[in-house]
């Protein structure tokens, strides 16, 4: 195989691996501070999508011009999602749990079916389009501004956990929500600021994705599987763990598809976690319990 | 007092099971009442593992797919009877539950959910590129015969009783382990795993157990699936929609309840049906909207079910009457 291809696929593979790992924080976040697995998480990034189409569509903002907001909206519905439904089963039963986040992915994808119909959509000529050639390496414009941002992001997230009072908060209630409640942290408030941060991730990847990536209403199935497979390699609660994992899974996934072939691309990533975790159930970066 | 009360529920519910399609003749509505029964028979069998032990199971689908594909395969190929491919397509499906669940249950509460879906997901790819069954396209179960050897009939009728009876086996057989011991350490892992273990019991393997008998019944289901459609592919018996419906029939009904399955079956096909009449058929995202907001609300407000609601209702009737 040409030396130069392999490259290449390695890099696309590095690239959107990044992306991978800014959604898969998110889901992260939320697991961290209260162990409810997000199953609508794949839904945030679909709205992040859309909001950066419609404010292209229909007002010629540009994405990039448009991120700021689409963070807002998505910080904003994150923290109602957890207000009106996740709230109310906090400690209810683990299957209440599932079946809350996973009624909520279906409903997301039923409103996005019933608001804007069932078909692809584009963001066509944004600011970032376009390729460039590098030592005769080509990338497109849109996926390396996307892996910036992502990386950008999942540094701000980092930074705010490990180096802001309201991350430290944060961290105190992952650990031991009563003994941070004592210590006048009200749990509430924290879940919804998760909750808000989680959805933001994931609304931002969203927006990087958008101007290459078509937009529909189950565009975010594959998302939400990819991610919960680089937060088990990564290890739960691990913001550099996610960015390894992230890296590897979209490495493994560009290399199984140029060698096995496309169509086995979801297939393969699964499967490397199942085997994964057969080895190390506590992931790839994570710590024995 | 509560049992012989319950008894006689069942007798009058089996009599009235078998007369029924000869009350209910219009072919559609017979369509409808098989298939309460076959979602029933599948959220039965999904309740062994997800409700008596507690283990969400989203990637079922891949044992319905799994007996669907066995069956029809072994029916086409060699022309053997659908009645015992259903029976190879079901032990075929409990040694792979077993595989899967061995890797699976290192994983606890949600994320051995993920993982299911993962599993799944892997089946369904796999289906769609293995060509020998289909790929893409599906298989279609041959009509050149017709009758009870090779279960194709012209008229709903058989189908119906096939499911009943489909249902009525796989009540008994949940009924069983409920009363045996299986039905005590499935319990305990559930509620008091900590407890459970420190007794002896290895979580592990009764877990492995409850999975294997699981996924029989449901590839059973997935048998029938085949010879009532006559067509399978991958988009129709491997879709996790199809996960998500035999879990949130039982859920509706009760989980870890033997009736629950058939209770939240009759709800939610007649919902659905029912949206389909008003708001058309799929795609419009309305059916999505609310059968989305049905799983919302019961989580929320009803996690005991229709079941467990009625139960507690009786309870507080019964309580009254004492205290006057």
């Amino acid at each position: 195989m040409n030396g130069e291809i392999l490259l290449q696929t390695l890099l696309s593979g590095i690239l959107i691996g990044l992306v991978y790992a800014l959604v898969a924080v998110g889901l992260s976040v939320i697991y961290g501070v209260m162990e409810i697995v997000n199953f609508a998480h794949g839904e945030f990034l679909m709205l992040g999508m859309y909001s950066s189409f419609w404010l292209f569509a229909l007002f010629a903002l540009d994405p990039l011009a448009t991120l700021p907001l689409t963070l807002l909206l998505l910080f904003g519905l994150g923290a109602l999602v957890y207000r009106f439904t996740i709230k109310r089963i906090v400690n209810a039963p683990m299957l209440s749990q599932i079946f809350v986040t996973f009624g909520l992915m279906i409903l997301f994808r039923g409103g996005a079916q019933f608001f804007w119909k069932p078909d692809f959509r584009t963001v066509e000529n944004s600011l970032v389009s376009g390729n460039v050639v590098i030592n005769g390496l080509y990338f497109g414009i849109p996926h390396i501004v996307a892996a910036l941002g992502a990386v950008v992001a999942t540094g701000a997230v980092w930074w705010f956990i490990n180096r802001t009072r309201l991350g430290a908060a944060l961290e105190a209630t992952a650990q031991d929500k009563e003994a941070a409640q004592l210590m006048g942290i009200p749990s509430h408030w924290i879940f919804a600021l998760a909750w808000g941060l989680g959805a933001a991730c994931a609304g931002v990847a969203g927006v990087l994705l958008s101007t290459f990536f078509p937009i529909f209403p189950e565009v975010g199935a594959n998302f939400c599987l990819i991610a919960f497979v680089v937060v088990a390699l990564g290890g739960f609660g691990n913001v550099t763990g996610a960015l390894w994992a992230g890296i590897i899974v979209g490495v493994v996934e560009v290399l199984g598809g140029f060698w096995i072939g496309p169509e086995y691309k979801l297939a393969i990533v699964l499967t490397l976690f199942l085997a994964v975790i057969l080895v190390r159930p506590q992931g790839l970066m994570g710590r024995a319990e | 007092m509560m049992t012989k009360k319950r008894n006689s529920l069942i007798v009058v519910g089996a009599a009235l099971a078998l007369v029924l399609p000869f009350i209910v003749s219009n072919p559609a509505h017979q369509n409808y009442l098989i298939l309460v029964l076959m979602f029933a028979q599948i959220g039965v069998a999904w309740n062994i593992l997800g409700g008596y032990v507690g283990q969400v199971s989203l990637g079922h689908v891949a044992f319905f797919g799994i007996g669907a594909y066995t069956s029809t395969a072994l029916l086409i190929s060699v022309g053997l009877s659908p009645w015992i491919g259903m029976l190879i397509g079901g032990i075929v499906a409990a040694v792979f539950g077993v595989m899967i669940g061995w890797i699976c249950f290192r994983f606890k509460g949600h994320y051995f959910t993920m993982a299911t879906i993962a599993v799944a997901e892997i089946i369904q790819v796999l289906f769609t590129n293995w060509e020998g069954v289909g790929g893409a396209v599906g298989l279609y179960v041959p009509m050149d015969r017709q009758g009870w050897g090779v279960m194709v009939f012209n008229s709903k009728l058989p189908y119906y009783y096939i499911a009943l009876g489909l249902l009525c086996v796989t009540l008994l057989g949940n009924w069983a382990i409920e009363k045996s011991f299986l039905g005590y350490y499935f319990r305990a892992i559930k509620d008091e795993p900590e407890a459970a273990r420190s007794l002896g019991v290895s979580l592990t393997a009764y877990k492995l157990v409850a999975i294997a008998i699981s996924s029989f019944f449901t590839a059973m289901g997935g048998s029938f699936y085949a010879q009532k459609e006559l067509f399978i592919d991958p988009g129709s018996v491997l879709v996790t929609s199809l996960s998500v419906k035999m879990s949130l029939v039982t859920i509706l009904g009760g989980v870890g309840s033997l009736f629950g399955p058939l209770v939240g079956s009759t709800l939610l096909t007649g919902i659905e049906e029912a949206t389909r009449q008003f708001f058309g058929g799929s795609g419009m995202g309305i059916d999505l909207i609310i059968y989305a907001s049905i799983i919302i609300i019961v989580a929320i407000y009803y996690p005991a079910g229709v079941l467990g609601w009625i139960k507690h209702l009786l309870r507080r009737d019964a309580k009254t009457e004492g205290g006057a």
